[in-house]
């Protein structure tokens, strides 16, 4: 390579033309990051778990929709019960091991996030491309908008396929025809799935700016994820517990104060919230997700027959349970851009 | 610091041409340590401009400003008479940039990389393949633009690096240490080519970096940092004048120059008031030996040449050489940072040779072991023809 060098000509210096820095640069960010992801072994491992889970269901889930098809009074949700009837076993009829296939994705789903995010500014650090990068006519911004983007279309995609096989799957097999209602649930569903995956993978971002080591933000993400899925419900009861007593033995108004804190402290955590929305989103006889008072319980206990609710009136219950996971993923953006840009772009 | 001892005689350089770098007493302060204390810097389209420098001495935090990826305590940048600070995407349009250890994206080839820094710069994609195709075969790297990049050596990274600089068809070109990675021939090609794009594309280059050699031979003009503080700058000439009147080295050769003769000689010039030291060079051409004095600090050449003189002679030996020889970058670096120290006076801290310790560079040494040059024009062009003017 020692001789062309010199012998190389230059071209004309009168004809330079220069590009235009693109307007929007997080555009061209998301467009290599999301090649990079379809070739990264993420993205295989992704669609190999939620194919997994696809197949489970599909398989096992279908001859529980056939038992549970004929006890279902409104004849509507047979559809939507594919996504969420516990598989049974064939051969047993007992319940097997796996949660439905909605329980599977809402189990996964942070992982995912984490997966696709923990490593997104840290990683171009370790790899020292990040000065350059940022060398460009791009703002900071972009970078972090860029792969966020291209995280979530990705997770997107895979999880809107998935889905949509498995209806295909129902709708021929089983021969489920879904009524306009029961196709809206599971669109709502599918988009706030996409909600609360950006979140994960927002605050996996956050992490990626923070921590300047790849394996630390992993698992500074992960030890959240298992904080908000396991130790959550526990803390969330004992917090209660102190802020507003209420044993058995107390009053009714006690007993509601301690449950609206209970409900108030676990709607910080995004795991509960998405879990509130998708069981009024895929379960139309869900008319609350707030505190059922004795007397309520009691009006459902002896009413007998449960109402279908309609999609749009489930949507209304879920409102605030989106909006505050849409809430908690920008408050987490706005950290990662503060820490990005203040910090120093050197490695 | 007062203000006179950063004064420096304005550069020759082309005066006519735009003013792509001005600094005015631009100063980066981290908590406790300033690392870079009042900069007044000048650079103009058609020349390379050397920042010189330990490492830790301010010279990345300046080109980091420059670019606006640092923002600066006090004092102003201009690029291209723009703030980087305010238009940064201007600028970084306009200015390509080497990092100190550049890196890629591992699992894309070279010439991905290149295009997605065409693409961020907002390239029309048919143009870019032209020009990334260029730039690749101007830094030699064409027969391995389709590798993937985690099969390059460092040296490759960094010829990489200048490619992807100069992707963007630069105004200011900033290279953070262009060539420690790179193995001398290669370096010999990389400053060529910079020579060639300064001359060609009237374009600037600041380039930063330890290895003095280098910098004394591609460099236009020469800014000294240290600690934070830009203590000289200037042409290799006006900086030789300046450090250089204090003392200098003599080149003494004798005859006859026999085995026996080697060591009486250098204990006969050890011996001649005001020389500092006294090293033995083998001369590589005729097989004959020499000898380089240090003149001590402070002493006249003049007097200790005649000095040295009246010793060789006065034992009995024959005088075949006495050059005298302009100092080199080295001693004018070591000159200018310790009497910096002095004149700042709160800085005892002496720095020894501005290279990284246990990275001698090869290449760097073999240049400047080189039998002196015998006029201050041929030590300053670079030693591959036709690189220097």
């Amino acid at each position: 390579m020692s001789a062309d060098v010199r012998t190389v000509p230059l071209s004309p210096a009168p004809e330079r033309t220069r590009g235009r820095p693109p307007r929007a640069g997080w555009r061209v960010v998301a467009a290599k990051e999301f090649g990079d992801y379809l070739s990264n072994v993420r993205f295989w491992i992704l669609l190999l778990i939620l194919g997994l889970a696809a197949a489970t269901t599909v398989y096992f889930a279908a001859s529980a929709v056939r038992d549970i098809a004929s006890n279902l009074s409104g004849g509507g949700t047979v559809f939507i019960a594919m996504f969420t009837v516990a598989p049974s076993d064939l051969s047993t009829s007992q319940p097997a091991q796996i949660p439905p296939f909605y329980g599977l994705v809402g189990f996964l789903l942070p992982l995912v996030g984490i997966a696709f995010g923990f490593d997104a500014i840290n990683g171009e650090r370790a790899q020292g491309t990040l000065p350059r990068l940022l060398a460009q006519p791009i703002h900071r911004d972009d970078v972090i908008n860029g792969k966020f983007a291209a995280g979530l279309a990705v997770i997107a995609t895979v999880l809107v396929a998935i889905t949509g096989l498995i209806a295909a799957i129902g709708i021929v097999r089983l021969g489920i025809t879904p009524g306009i209602d029961e196709v809206a649930r599971l669109i709502a569903w599918l988009v706030v799935s996409i909600v609360y995956v950006g979140f994960w993978l927002a605050f996996a971002t956050l992490c990626s700016v923070a921590l300047r080591r790849a394996a630390t933000s992993a698992l500074v993400a992960i030890g959240l994820w298992l904080l908000v899925t396991i130790f959550a419900t526990f803390l969330v009861s004992t917090i209660a517990g102190i802020l507003a007593p209420g044993g058995s033995g107390s009053s009714i108004d006690d007993q509601v104060a301690n449950a609206n804190w209970t409900q108030f402290l676990s709607s910080l955590s995004p795991s509960t919230l998405y879990q509130q929305a998708t069981v009024v989103l895929l379960n139309p006889t869900y008319q609350t997700v707030g505190v059922i008072l004795p007397s309520q319980a009691q009006q459902l206990q002896t009413g007998g027959i449960p109402t279908i609710l309609p999609f749009s009136q489930s949507l209304l219950l879920i409102w605030p349970q989106v909006v505050a996971i849409v809430g908690l993923t920008v408050a987490c953006f706005a950290v990662a851009y503060v820490l990005f840009l203040r910090q120093e772009v050197r490695a | 610091m007062t203000e006179h001892a950063i004064a420096e005689p304005v550069a020759p350089a082309p005066l006519d041409h735009e003013i792509l770098v001005s600094t005015r007493r631009l100063t980066k302060r981290y908590e406790e340590r300033v690392a870079v204390d009042r900069l007044d810097l000048e650079v103009r389209a058609g020349e390379i401009f050397g920042l010189l420098g330990q490492n830790g001495a301010g010279k990345t935090t300046t080109i980091l400003m420059l670019l606006g990826l640092t923002e600066p305590t006090s004092g102003e940048a201009r690029v291209a008479g723009l703030d980087p600070q305010r238009s940064p995407l201007e600028v970084k349009r306009r200015v390509g940039y080497l990092p100190d250890a550049v890196g890629f994206y591992g699992d894309l080839t070279g010439r991905q990389n290149l295009r997605y820094t065409a693409r961020l710069n907002g390239l029309p994609s048919g143009e870019a393949g032209a020009r990334i195709g260029e730039v690749l075969e101007q830094v030699g790297l064409t027969d391995r633009a389709d590798t993937r990049v985690d099969t390059y050596s460092r040296g490759m990274l960094q010829r990489l690096g200048i490619a992807d600089a100069l992707v963007k068809d630069p105004d200011l070109l900033i290279l953070d240490e262009p060539t420690t990675a790179i193995d001398p021939i290669g370096v010999v090609e990389i400053l060529d080519l910079l020579r060639r794009l300064v001359r060609e594309r009237e374009l600037a280059i600041l380039l930063s970096s330890h290895l003095l050699t280098q910098v004394q031979s591609v460099c236009d003009r020469i800014g000294i940092f240290a600690a934070g503080r830009l203590i000289a700058q200037g042409t290799l000439d006006e900086l030789a004048r300046r450090y250089g009147s204090e003392a200098g080295e003599l080149l003494v050769g004798v005859e006859p120059a026999t085995a026996h003769a080697r060591d009486e000689v250098a204990a006969l010039l050890r011996s001649v008031d005001g020389a500092a030291a006294v090293e033995t060079i083998e001369d590589g051409e005729d097989g004959d030996w020499r000898w380089r004095v240090d003149v001590a600090a402070g002493r006249d050449l003049s007097e200790v040449r005649a000095a040295t003189l009246a010793a060789v002679t006065g034992a009995g030996f024959r005088l075949a050489d006495l050059g005298r020889r302009p100092p080199s970058l080295e001693e004018i670096y070591r000159r200018a940072v310790e009497r910096a120290a002095v004149t700042a006076g709160a800085n005892p801290r002496r720095p020894g040779t501005p290279r990284r310790s246990g990275s001698p560079a090869a290449g760097d040494r073999v240049v400047s072991r080189r039998p002196p040059p015998q006029s201050r024009d041929a030590g300053r062009s670079a030693p591959t023809p036709g690189a220097g003017t």
